[in-house]
């Protein structure tokens, strides 16, 4: 497989095989997939539930940003997609 | 039917002395009907005396309760679930209230109306069980002619586009076959496929002289799988789930009773682990009388294997206490007489040589099934063992 590298135009989206949902028993986002559990800490889920397929990178970062009142989180942001893409969490579709 | 029994992506081992969390893994055994009848099968022997099964609004009850203390996946199992023609109902209802559901099933009534109307009810997996890779195999070991079947089941899976775990419990009888097995797999598009080495209760326990591995074939095995995992050109991941008599350490069973598993039986019998109904001294409680809140927290069936002060030596003073929990408690009860003990599969059990002189006993040649027939998974063949 080859993967490419993430930049602010790809348009990411959770991989067929997961499912994120929030878990009020858990107090986290979790990815979910056949008899299995990932706890996400809550940046891993604040990123992975704008991963819908339709919002690009630069989309994402910016929404972040505005959310958090913050700036800068580009970088961050492109590393852990490029993270959840190598895991396969995340499917890439541009 | 074959279920992975370690939930191994659940666990927080650091948990042992807080409270207890929510069960995290509900297993539903909606029935004991089954159109297989593998010699491995997990299920009691005794399953034939077991008392009615509950009806669809007990089912919808422990799904609202399970899911209200956290439960969040959910295993539907047996017996075949399929033999429930109020499956789609449950699913239905454990998909509003959120729980990631997993079908574990045999193939056998997987039609093309059912798969297309659980997928609708918002089913999440299918995990698929074969018998073997061959059809005389698979259908000796499961004494039906199911292997056709399950091929086109598979392939109705794949057209639905449900993730798809193909299962196969490994044993003496079929554990050479595992390159076949794969490409089979591989064929017939898996996305995991679970090499599960048999564990021995309820059938498998029976006839275990007659399912038990050589050493040498275990090796082997394993050593086919990881050569196929480096040279597969698509993702499936490969569980090969090492049968825990030919290890030194135990398995961290159900990451220690009452920790994140919860079954309930067809009658309504909730259990801390699926072979637990044999542990001696226990009332298990029963969901057509209390809560799921009660039996989680109160119930003296799943607080006393809880933590650790049940342990004893070499157990208690053991600091891998907190990797492996002492191991199975079933497995400690059937080998030693004795739930409390350590899992003898521990070398440093005083009981380990019952599990390599059982090991030691599987190197013998094989000489058919002459020996000593399997006794095969049927409710006749279950009151026959308990009259």
């Amino acid at each position: 497989m080859t993967s490419n590298p993430i930049t602010g135009a790809s348009r990411p989206a959770i991989d067929r095989r997961f499912r994120l949902q929030w878990e009020a028993a858990q107090n986290a986002h979790v990815l979910l997939y056949p008899e299995g559990m990932i706890k996400l800490n809550s940046s891993a889920g604040e990123i992975l539930q704008r991963c819908d397929g339709q919002a690009t990178v630069a989309d994402i970062t910016a929404n972040l940003e505005l959310a958090f009142a913050t700036t800068g989180l580009s970088n961050d942001v492109i590393a852990f997609i490029a993270m959840a893409v190598d895991k396969k969490w995340v499917a890439v579709l541009s | 039917m074959g279920c992975r029994t370690v939930v191994n992506t659940l666990a927080d081992p650091t948990r042992m002395s807080s409270p207890p969390g929510p069960p995290l893994w509900l297993l539903l055994e909606l029935t004991y009907r089954c159109p297989l009848h593998c010699a491995f099968c997990y299920n009691p022997t005794d399953f034939a005396r077991s008392g009615p099964e509950l009806d669809t609004d007990d089912w919808l009850r422990v799904l609202r309760e399970a899911r209200e203390l956290g439960a969040v996946q959910l295993g539907l199992s047996g017996g075949e679930p399929l033999a429930r023609d109020d499956l789609e109902i449950i699913v239905a209802e454990a998909h509003r209230l959120g729980f990631y559901i997993n079908l574990i099933t045999s193939g056998v009534g997987l039609n093309e109306t059912r798969i297309a109307a659980l997928k609708a009810a918002g089913l999440d997996h299918i995990q698929l069980s074969f018998q073997d890779s061959s059809r005389q195999m698979n259908d000796f070991l499961s004494s039906t002619r199911t292997f056709d079947l399950k091929c086109k089941v598979a392939a109705l899976i794949k057209h639905y586009d449900y993730p798809m775990v193909l299962n196969v419990v490994l044993h003496r009888l079929n554990i050479d076959h595992v390159e076949e097995i794969l490409h089979m797999a591989d064929k017939l598009g898996a996305e995991y496929v679970e090499l599960a080495n048999t564990q021995y209760y309820g059938w498998a326990w029976h006839n275990r002289a007659q399912l038990m591995p050589s050493r040498a074939q275990v090796e082997r095995a394993e050593a086919v799988t990881n050569r196929f995992r480096e040279r597969i050109g698509r993702p499936m991941q490969i569980y090969f789930v090492v049968p825990d008599y030919f290890e030194r350490r135990p398995k961290p069973c159900m990451n220690g009773l009452g920790s994140v598993f919860l079954t309930v039986t067809p009658d309504g019998t909730a259990l801390p682990c699926h072979a637990a109904r044999m542990l001696p001294g226990f009332e298990f409680p029963t969901v057509r009388e209390k809560s799921m809140a009660h039996i989680w927290f109160e119930s003296v069936a799943f607080t006393h294997f809880r933590g650790d002060a049940w342990m004893k030596e070499p157990c208690r003073s053991c600091p891998e206490k907190t990797r492996d929990f002492g191991g199975c408690r079933c497995q400690a009860y059937l080998l030693t007489g004795d739930a409390a003990n350590a899992d003898p599969v521990c070398e440093l059990s005083p009981h380990h040589h019952l599990v390599t002189e059982a090991v030691a006993l599987a190197d013998r040649p094989y000489v058919g099934e002459a020996e000593k027939p399997l006794v095969f998974r049927s409710p006749a063949n279950s009151a026959t063992l308990f009259p």
